[in-house]
Formats: structure tokens, C-alpha cells, sequence
């Protein structure tokens, strides 16, 4: 990011940065510039905020104050920034640019197709390949006896918003799967997303029936009876239409609706009930509202939570995904899931089922897949979900967003379970909006693959891998809960939480000031390089016992100048001196290392003019006499 | 009294044992003087439960047949329920209980009884004395003495018999001076910071009445402490129109002319049965059993306990703000001084002062700001959530400070010394245990009921090497600074180990 230059012509200074939440209005002051991709902001201390164009969810002037004219930028990070400039005209000028720039009309002009992060054509390429969903349906243990690669989709016929390589149940022949698919809303005939392999239970999803009142369809009936007698365990298998029961059924009186359970044999069919778009994204804008309230009160941002509804619909998701978990485990049923198009709530709920059913998708790695899998390729419209173009504000939605929170939820609940952490979580949906990287423009691959995304950008996950360090979970135990994979959450209320960390990532004075995580991540670090130093240095005094006294002196007395490749483990033993004890080393190290760090960068946030957390003024305003 | 009286079935076969999330258990229920016993005396993995009467709360008891059910709900907030066969055996153990948990003598209480089975290396009862605590005091500043004019507690009752005071005023005048104030609880020393000298005193409203009397010694003590130019605040714990109101009854707040370097904040923080209200609700919230995401978060916000713990802790977070950031010293006090006065005060010294964050630090605060300073911990602590009892002195005072200290812990994990298993422990001592430590409402009935002779300090077992790892936080660095809590609502949370994880088993 560092590499680009500010625009000259564009720079305003004695720009006032407002804390966002003092009601003293305490501000910083210092220049603002605007580049081709980012409005940076420098203040005072040298210290930068960067403000990616594409993260820009609104621009709006406020009206104009004594102290200049205040400009709020509301960023789909959910970072939200109050400036004050001078001039009002500037502060046109910036508004406008910002504007302009925000709002991209093309996918060309998005920021992956000029990002630049040095690596030649091959490791581009290999970048892309990281992450390979063949590789993925054959670690799920398809294709079997039940299940095949189905070639229909191949040249993105039966449905464009469907990947080209699609698994079915090796009865569903052709015509049943076109003729299914014609019977279904944009094609989304029902696929294989999850196959459960000790269960031999699978999860598939598709989209709504175009059933109307009565309309039936014999291909997909049959469509249906092949998937359920693809599980040899249970010829039963659950139909789970993910909407409110009233939706499902006013979606009747415009030809589509839900499965008739007299006409397709062996079905369960269960509504669970979770809101549509629209009401998501007025949701996430009344938890905004209330969560960006100064000086809030407990009790309002309780009565705020709760009206928004937010954390009902995340327990709503998490339900759902509880209730095909338990179909799969317990009764070893295959599962159906569908909503009106397949790629919102359907993608939610399976690729959560999936996440409680396998620990792979608890690894970094496998979360990668996850989210390829039944986001990116099953067609989950990015694009319009984040208005990454400028488009219908209608089709916007935080329907990904719920996704990670809810996998967040589980992370507080199973704190052992997941190799990643919340950082994890939260650079993802950073990226997700950021358009920096190709995997999530577009609303579907047949869109990819026109914009010739894997020549012309680059793929986030490889970056994400290269410094996995960083969302290390320092308490995933990978034989957790060894008997069995599968996680079964408690969905009572109070086990959800008003997610923080997502919604005041920039705010920093309202987080814990010490990580413990890092803390640990750290001292594990050191206590792994303190291992491989004993077993380094026994494996020499092994080699030395055989040898003469003399040599061992000789040995002593080089080491007293150790040559440059020593260096790189720490000198942290003398020759002659016994092992450490391993917690001593430990304190020592955590002593002088990471301690050091942290403090010092909590001094830092002391020593601000005004601590922020309590104010003094606020207690003066209520002084009498 | 013999305890034998009250106990007609001392033991009953095949009960069942319910305890939420683990299987029930068939065993022997068995009947003391002081707890109630359940053992499943089966050889390979025996399981006891050994409950304190002194813990119960509140006993419910119901029959299908002739299966007795007893459900008891404890003071730390959990419930289990036994089931016992025979009706007659039943309604004999519940009486039994209910008699013995509401003992009305302090004497008879199981610390009386107590035996340690540990040997004591150090005598909680005389680990925190003041006059070591002055000693520290008296290297960094002369300008404060102790004084023993409280020594028969004839001055003020709910004092210690030694307490801090300015060097420049003697024992006459404090005299006075208690005279002007509720209960006798004149101005002492609280907490002395080192790094600017400024001070923390603490006292109870003064007795101005409808007239406006004004007490010359008062005003000499209080003006005395602040040096020439210097300012201070009066941190007043009642909101404006409570401190009018209390001149009706005799009570007051200091005027400002008479304290011309001193400047008043009122910062209310509730009080009595509002905050025991408040506690009912937050177990009655966690007790729905609808799994309706709305109606918790209505039931949370209706209970107010996080406001609550918003206030208090905005409190002593204002209490430590004016010491540290605006150089001024400060005086705190509400109607008596026993209660919110102390929560604050003892809030601002873990704020400011790196040794409350550890563990002997936090134990010597609690035996100089609740204990010594006279909280009545009998009074507030006596019954808890589940109790019908509704009494006016009865408050989760102590409570709601240690959920503020959990707040603090839980932004700042790597700088206290002990960890979150520590306040739980206090809190159940607080209300039940086989130590002296809580009982009573202060140093004189105490000394009275000669506690230091006839019980164990909870000191003394928690201060044993081998229990003290326990409490020990592994994370902890000492960290010399000042911490400052956010007290945004989006930064609160439930405590979790202290109250959520107790109220969870009821489902």
C-alpha cells in the first residue's frame, strides 16, 4: 500500500480527524490525501489511517460548523471516520472525488486489476491453484458408488450461476437433472456440497421449486428419490427450506414455493425460519445506528440490540445449521437445503452444517475451501451482496458477514476447536470488500472466468497462507473432542454475543488493551524454539561423550566466538551449564521479549492527551453549587 | 441448642442426585449440623456433595406420590434437586434444612465448628495490619498519623479501632468531627498515590440538615489535607436531588463555601434493594427458558445489572481520574460510607495502584476497604437470589464490585496476579463458608464475637503455597501503569465464571 504516491494536487491540510465517540470533541489534526485507491490521513504524529476507495460505503457532508466543514465516511469495514476540513470548498472537492471514486461502474477499474504484489506469471498461477475443489470432493470421498461428476453443467448450460464441475447421485441421469433444473428458480438444480463419509449422508442444496399451487415435476421428484437412495443408511432424507414458512408461501402466488410432501416420496420437509436480504440489511443498519451512539447507555444499546434483531438472525442461521447437523449425525438423513435462489441462506447454512460436521473446515486451509466451495463457486453474489460495482442498493446485504459471524460465535464457544482466530475472520471480510484480490468479484465463476480473474489478479488465499502466523489460533488442539469431529453448540440466547471486534475494529479504545492470544502465540513460539535448542544441544553432547576431553575444550573454547550460522539460534546456553528448566527459560524470555512490545505500545495509548474512557467533563457537567 | 433437635431423619437412602449437565446419581443423603451430605458410596468412583446450610437460599419441595422432590437454590446461585423416597423422610429433611439454613445466632455458624485439616503458617487474622500498612505510608509522607481514638469503638462503631488521619488535626477535634458526620464516620485516609501525593479519603455525608449546620472542625480536617493552590474533588455517590433530600432526615452534602478548594461531583450509584432487585432479574433472565433471543436481551436490559456495573465502575474510574490526570486529591462519600463509597474507592486503588492487581495487594484492599472499613457484610450477604426475604439492608454490594474487578481483568488479563477462579471464591466465601472472615457487619462486632480466636481466616487457607496456585493467573506481568477500563457497553460483559456460568446450570 506503501507504494503509492500521494496525488499532489489533492492533499488539504488542517484536516481535523474527530474521535468518534468523545463528546468532547476531541479531534487530530493533519493532512488528508487522496490517492488513486486509498484517502490516506496523516496526523500530526506521523501516525496513517488508510482508507481504501472500495471500502467506502457513504460519503456524506454534514452542515457546515464554525471549525469547517465536517465530511463522514462510513466504510464497509465498519470503520467509520468524522473529518472536519476548512475550507468548504475543499471539502466539495474531496467529496466529490471520493464519490467518483467509490463508486466503480466497471470490474476493470476495481482495485485487483491494478494491484501489484510483485510475483511473476508462474506464481500467480500457483497462487490460484492453492485451493482446489476436485482435490476437496475427493478428500469428502466422492466420487463413489453413489455419487458422480456430472459433465451436464459443463459448458455453464443448466445454469450459469452453478460451477462447471457439479456431483450427483450416480442415478440422476440427464434428463432427470435438466429437467429438475427446469423446475427449479435460475436452474439451481439440488447438488452435492458436503458428503458425510462414515454417515455415507449427504449435504446437498439447490433453489426453490417452481411449484406454485400445484405444478409438480416428475424430474425432480426423481431428482430427489435419487439423492435420498444414495444414502444407504437412511432412505429418508430432510428437505429444508431455510425461509420464514410466510415467505416460502407468498413466493407460491409467483409460480415457485416450496416441496409438496405428498409428491416426493421419502421426504421430511422442515421450515427454519431465517430472515431474507432485505430485512438482514436493515438490521446491520440498526445495529450500526445504535452501536455508533455516543455516549450509549447499557440499557440502550440492550433495547438497541434487540430491536435491530441482529443476533436473533445469527441464532436463527446457527439454529438452522444445528438442525441439519443433527439430521446428518443422529439419523445418518441427507439433507436438502434451499431458499428462494440457493446462494444466500442456503450457502450459510450449509457451509456451517459442514464446519460443525468436519474439523477440516476448522483449519486455515480447510476454511479456505469452505468458502470457495459453497460461496465463491456455488455462486454467493458478491458482487451485489457488497456492491463492489455500482449498483441496485437493493441487492445489498451483510449475508457472508452473518456467515463469519456465526463461525465467530462458535470460535467463543469451542475455543480449542478452530486453527484460526478471529483475525482470520476479520482480514477475510476485509478482503471480501476490499476488491484488492479476485476471488470474490463477480457474482459466479462462469463472471470469473469472462473477466479473466486468474490472469489479471491475484488470489488471496496463497497471502493469507504466507502469514498464517498472524491467525493462529495459540489453543487449537486438533485432537479435540478426538471420538468425534462434530460440534454441537449451545444456541441459548445469552451464548451470543454483540461481535466487538467486527463492529469496532477501528475503535480502539474499547477493546482489552493486553491479548492474551498474543501472549500465548509468543510464549508457545519461544517454548518450541526452546525444544528444538535441547534437542539440538543433547544430540551434541550425545555425539561429544565418545570423544576426548580435549576435543571438548577445543570445542568450548571456538563456540566462545560463534561463527555468523550460530547466530540463528539464540546463545541462550553456556556449554557447561545444565539445561534450563523449561518454565525458567520461559519467564526469561517472556520477560525481555514480548512483554517489552506490548507495554510499550500500551504506554503509547496512556499517554494520549486524553485517555477517552472516562471523562473527567462529563462529571464536571453534572457538578452543582 | 442441640442440632440433633432439629434433625429427625439424619440419613436417607436411595436419593437421587439431579445437578444440571452431568447424569443423577442414587446415593445416601446424610444430615449435620452444618451441611448436607450426599455420597453415592459406590467403591470405584464415589461422589460427594458437601453443602453448607449456611449456602441455601431458598428450599422448594413437591411430591408425586410418595417420591419427594427437594429443590435447593443456593447463595452462589446454584440449584440442585434431590429426590428422596418415603414422604415422611422427605418432609423431616426439608424442615431440617430450613431450620438449619436460617440459624439466627452467628455462633452457631459451621465457622464456629470449623477444624482446619491444614496447618497454618500464617495467621490470616493479623496479615493485614494498619499499623504495617502506615509503615509503608509513613516512608513516602509525615504529613498522616494513625490514631487508636476509635480503639473501644466508641467513636465510631463501624470503624476499626485505628485509622489514618491528617497529622495536623488531633484526636479533639476528630471528636468533633465524628459528631458532624453519619454514623461517626469521619474523614480518614483511604489511599496515598504515590506518584503526585495526591490522596483518597473517604467518610460519610455530613449532617448539615434543612438549617445548613456547619461543623468548623470538618471543614478545618477536610481543607487540611490539601496543600496551598491545591484542588479537590468531593465525589458524592448520591445524584443532586437524593443529597437534598437527605437534609430532611438530618443528613446533608458539604456547601462549597465553606470548602473553597474543594469542588462536589455527584456520580449516583444505586444502593439496597435496587441492587438486589436487579440481581433477581438477571437470574430470573437466565432462568427463561424460551431460547427467544428477544426476550433475553429485554429480560438482560430490564434487570440493569450491567448498568450498574457501568456506574460503579464510571465511578471509581472518575475517582482515579481526578487523582492521576488532574492532580487533585479526593474525598468520597454517600449517605453512610459503607457501601457504594467503598466500591469506589477500592475501584480506584486497582485502578491506580499496581499492588491491589496482586494477590496479596487485593486481599490486603479487601480487609482494608470492606472489611476494616466496615461494610456490613451479615447485613447485605445474608440471603441472595432466590430468597423471598426482600429486606432492605440485603445487597449485592460486594457482588457487583468484584464483577467490576472481573471487568477490569477481562481488558487487561495479563496485569492482575489472580485470576477469575479467585473472585468466584470470595464471592461464595462472602455469603457462605466454613471461615470467619465475612462474618459480621465490622471490626467491633468481631472483636465481640471474638472471630480471631474462634475461627480460621479465609486468609490463612488461601495463602498456603499449594492453594495459591490455584488462584495464581499464569498470564500475569506486573505492569506498573495506570489501567483504564473502557466502560462502553459495547466493552461489558456478563461474568461469565461468576455469574452466567453458575446461573447456565439451572437450564
Amino acid at each position: 500500500m506503501c507504494g503509492i504516491a500521494p496525488i499532489k494536487y489533492s492533499n488539504v491540510e488542517h484536516v481535523k480527524l474527530l474521535d468518534r465517540f468523545s463528546t468532547s470533541n476531541k479531534s487530530l489534526t493533519g493532512t488528508l490525501y487522496l490517492t488513486a485507491t486509498h484517502l490516506l490521513f496523516i496526523d500530526a504524529n506521523q501516525r496513517e489511517t488508510w482508507i481504501l476507495h472500495h471500502h467506502i460505503a457513504a460519503v456524506e457532508k454534514l452542515p457546515l460548523t464554525t471549525s469547517g466543514c465536517p465530511l463522514v465516511i462510513q466504510c464497509k469495514n465498519f470503520r467509520v471516520v468524522h473529518f472536519v476540513v476548512p475550507r468548504e470548498r475543499d471539502c466539495h472537492d474531496i467529496y466529490n472525488s471520493l464519490l467518483q471514486l467509490s463508486r466503480t461502474a466497471k470490474y476493470e477499474e476495481l482495485y485487483a486489476f491494478s494491484y501489484n504484489p510483485k510475483q511473476n506469471e508462474s506464481e500467480q498461477a500457483k497462487g490460484w491453484q492453492l485451493i482446489d475443489l476436485a482435490e476437496e470432493y475427493k478428500r469428502m470421498g466422492v466420487p463413489n458408488d453413489y455419487w458422480q461428476l456430472s459433465d451436464a453443467n459443463r459448458d455453464y448450460k443448466i445454469c450459469e450461476t452453478y460451477p462447471r464441475e457439479l456431483y450427483v447421485p450416480r442415478t440422476a441421469s440427464k434428463p432427470i437433472i435438466v429437467g429438475s433444473s427446469k423446475f427449479r428458480s435460475k436452474g439451481r438444480f439440488p447438488v452435492l456440497s458436503y458428503y458425510h463419509k462414515d454417515k455415507k449422508a449427504a449435504i446437498c442444496r439447490c433453489s426453490q421449486p417452481l411449484s406454485g399451487f400445484s405444478a409438480r415435476c416428475l424430474e425432480d421428484e426423481h431428482m430427489l428419490q435419487a439423492i435420498s437412495k444414495a444414502n444407504p443408511s437412511n432412505r429418508y432424507m430432510y428437505v429444508m427450506d431455510t425461509r420464514p414458512k410466510l415467505n416460502a408461501m407468498a413466493n407460491r402466488a409467483a409460480g415457485k414455493g416450496y416441496e409438496n410432501e405428498d409428491n416426493y416420496s421419502n421426504i421430511r420437509f422442515q421450515f427454519v425460519g431465517i430472515e431474507n436480504i432485505h430485512v438482514m440489511r436493515s438490521s446491520l443498519q440498526k445495529l450500526l445506528e445504535v452501536s455508533g451512539t455516543k455516549g450509549l447507555s447499557v440499557n440502550d444499546f440492550l433495547s438497541g440490540l434487540e430491536n435491530s434483531g441482529w443476533l436473533r438472525h445469527i441464532k436463527a442461521v446457527l439454529d438452522a445449521a444445528v438442525f441439519l447437523v443433527k439430521a446428518i449425525a443422529v439419523e445418518s438423513a441427507s439433507v436438502l437445503v434451499h431458499c428462494s435462489d440457493g446462494w444466500d441462506r442456503t450457502s450459510q447454512v450449509c457451509s456451517l452444517g459442514a464446519l460443525l460436521l468436519d474439523s477440516y473446515y476448522r483449519t486455515i486451509k480447510g476454511f479456505m475451501v469452505l468458502i470457495e466451495k459453497d460461496w465463491i463457486s456455488f455462486g454467493h453474489k458478491f458482487s451485489d451482496r457488497c456492491c463492489q460495482l455500482d449498483g441496485d442498493p437493493k441487492e445489498i446485504s451483510p449475508v457472508f458477514t452473518q456467515f463469519l459471524e456465526s463461525v465467530w460465535n462458535l470460535t467463543e464457544q469451542f475455543p480449542q476447536a478452530f486453527e484460526y482466530n478471529e483475525a482470520f475472520l476479520l482480514q477475510i471480510h476485509e478482503h471480501v470488500h476490499s476488491c484488492q484480490f479476485g476471488n470474490f468479484l463477480g457474482n459466479c465463476q462462469k463472471e470469473r472466468e469472462e473477466l479473466k480473474l486468474k490472469e489479471k489478479t491475484y488470489s488471496l488465499w496463497p497471502f493469507l497462507l504466507d502469514e498464517q502466523k498472524k491467525y493462529q489460533n495459540p489453543l487449537y488442539n486438533p485432537s479435540f473432542s478426538p471420538n468425534l469431529t462434530l460440534l454441537e453448540p449451545n444456541t441459548v440466547s445469552f451464548n451470543f454475543k454483540f461481535w466487538r471486534n467486527m463492529y469496532h475494529q477501528f475503535d480502539r479504545s474499547m477493546h482489552p488493551r493486553q491479548s492474551v492470544y498474543d501472549l500465548i502465540m509468543d510464549m508457545s513460539e519461544q517454548n518450541k524454539q526452546l525444544e528444538e535448542d535441547i534437542k539440538q544441544l543433547e544430540a551434541k553432547i550425545k555425539r561429544k561423550s565418545g570423544q576426548s576431553d580435549v576435543v571438548l575444550l577445543k570445542e568450548h573454547q571456538q563456540s566462545a566466538h560463534p561463527a555468523p550460522v550460530m547466530l540463528k539460534t539464540p546463545p541462550c546456553f553456556k556449554k557447561d551449564q545444565p539445561l534450563i528448566p523449561l518454565n525458567d527459560a520461559v519467564r526469561t524470555i517472556e520477560g525481555s521479549n514480548t512483554a517489552d512490545n506490548r507495554y510499550s505500545e500500551f504506554m503509547e495509548e496512556l499517554s494520549k492527551a486524553e485517555p477517552a474512557i472516562v471523562s473527567l467533563e462529563y462529571g464536571v457537567a453534572r457538578m452543582t453549587c | 441448642m442441640e442440632f440433633a433437635e432439629l434433625i429427625k431423619t439424619p440419613r436417607a437412602d436411595n436419593v437421587v442426585l439431579h445437578r444440571p449437565f452431568e447424569p443423577a446419581v442414587e446415593g445416601t443423603l446424610c444430615l449435620t449440623g452444618h451441611h448436607l451430605i450426599f455420597s453415592s458410596r459406590r467403591q470405584d468412583n464415589a461422589e460427594e456433595l458437601w453443602l453448607l446450610h449456611s449456602n441455601i437460599d431458598s428450599i422448594e419441595k413437591r411430591f408425586v406420590g410418595s417420591l419427594g422432590t427437594i429443590v435447593i437454590k443456593c447463595k452462589d446461585l446454584r440449584i440442585i434437586q434431590l429426590d428422596i423416597p418415603g414422604m415422611e423422610e422427605c418432609l423431616n429433611i426439608a424442615s431440617s434444612i430450613e431450620a438449619l439454613s436460617t440459624l439466627d445466632s452467628v455462633t452457631l455458624m459451621y465457622p464456629f465448628f470449623y477444624r482446619p485439616m491444614f496447618e497454618i503458617v500464617e495467621d490470616g487474622w493479623s496479615a493485614f495490619l494498619p499499623e504495617k500498612e502506615f509503615e509503608f505510608l509513613n516512608a513516602l509522607t509525615d504529613e498522616w498519623r494513625l490514631t487508636y481514638i476509635n480503639k473501644d469503638f466508641s467513636i465510631c462503631p463501624s470503624y476499626p479501632p485505628v485509622v489514618t488521619v491528617p497529622k495536623s488535626i488531633d484526636d479533639e477535634t476528630l471528636q468533633k468531627v465524628a459528631v458532624f458526620r453519619h454514623g461517626g464516620r469521619f474523614p480518614v485516609l483511604s489511599y496515598y498515590h504515590k506518584k503526585n501525593g495526591m490522596v483518597m479519603m473517604r467518610t460519610s455525608q455530613p449532617l448539615t440538615g434543612t438549617n445548613g449546620k456547619r461543623c468548623k472542625d470538618d471543614e478545618k480536617l477536610i481543607n487540611s489535607t490539601l496543600g496551598p493552590g491545591r484542588r479537590g474533588y468531593i465525589i458524592d455517590t448520591r445524584s443532586l436531588s437524593a443529597a437534598q433530600q437527605a437534609r430532611a432526615k438530618g443528613g446533608g452534602f458539604e456547601v462549597e463555601v465553606y470548602y473553597p478548594q474543594w469542588r462536589r461531583i455527584h456520580k449516583s450509584v444505586e444502593r439496597f434493594n435496587i441492587l438486589q432487585e436487579s440481581l433477581i432479574k438477571l437470574v430470573e433472565a437466565c432462568n427463561d427458558q424460551s431460547h427467544n433471543m428477544d426476550r433475553w436481551l429485554s429480560k438482560l436490559e430490564a434487570s440493569n445489572w450491567l448498568t450498574h456495573v457501568k456506574e460503579i465502575l464510571t465511578a471509581g474510574c472518575l475517582a482515579a481520574q481526578c487523582i492521576d490526570r488532574e492532580d487533585a486529591s479526593v474525598l468520597v462519600h454517600g449517605t453512610e460510607g459503607t457501601d457504594s463509597t467503598l466500591q469506589i474507592t477500592s475501584l480506584a486503588q486497582i485502578i491506580l495502584d499496581p499492588d491491589c492487581r496482586t494477590i496479596r495487594g487485593f486481599e490486603s484492599l479487601i480487609v482494608r476497604e470492606w472489611l476494616q472499613a466496615g461494610h456490613p457484610f451479615q447485613q447485605r450477604c445474608a440471603q441472595s437470589a432466590y430468597s423471598n426475604s426482600k429486606q432492605k439492608w440485603e445487597a449485592p454490594v460486594f457482588l457487583l464490585f468484584l464483577d467490576c474487578v472481573w471487568q477490569m481483568l477481562h481488558q487487561f488479563p495479563c496485569s492482575f496476579e489472580f485470576n477469575e477462579h479467585f473472585l468466584v471464591t470470595l464471592f461464595e466465601h462472602a455469603y457462605a463458608s466454613q471461615f470467619g472472615t465475612f462474618l459480621g457487619n465490622n471490626e467491633n462486632e468481631r472483636s465481640k464475637l471474638k472471630l480471631p480466636q474462634k475461627t480460621m481466616s479465609l486468609w490463612s487457607w488461601v495463602n498456603q503455597p499449594e492453594e495459591l496456585k490455584n488462584f495464581k493467573n499464569p498470564l500475569f506481568e506486573a505492569n506498573s501503569l495506570v489501567i483504564w477500563p473502557s466502560v462502553a457497553p459495547q466493552s461489558l460483559q456478563l461474568w461469565e465464571g461468576g455469574l452466567l456460568s453458575k446461573l447456565m446450570t439451572i437450564l
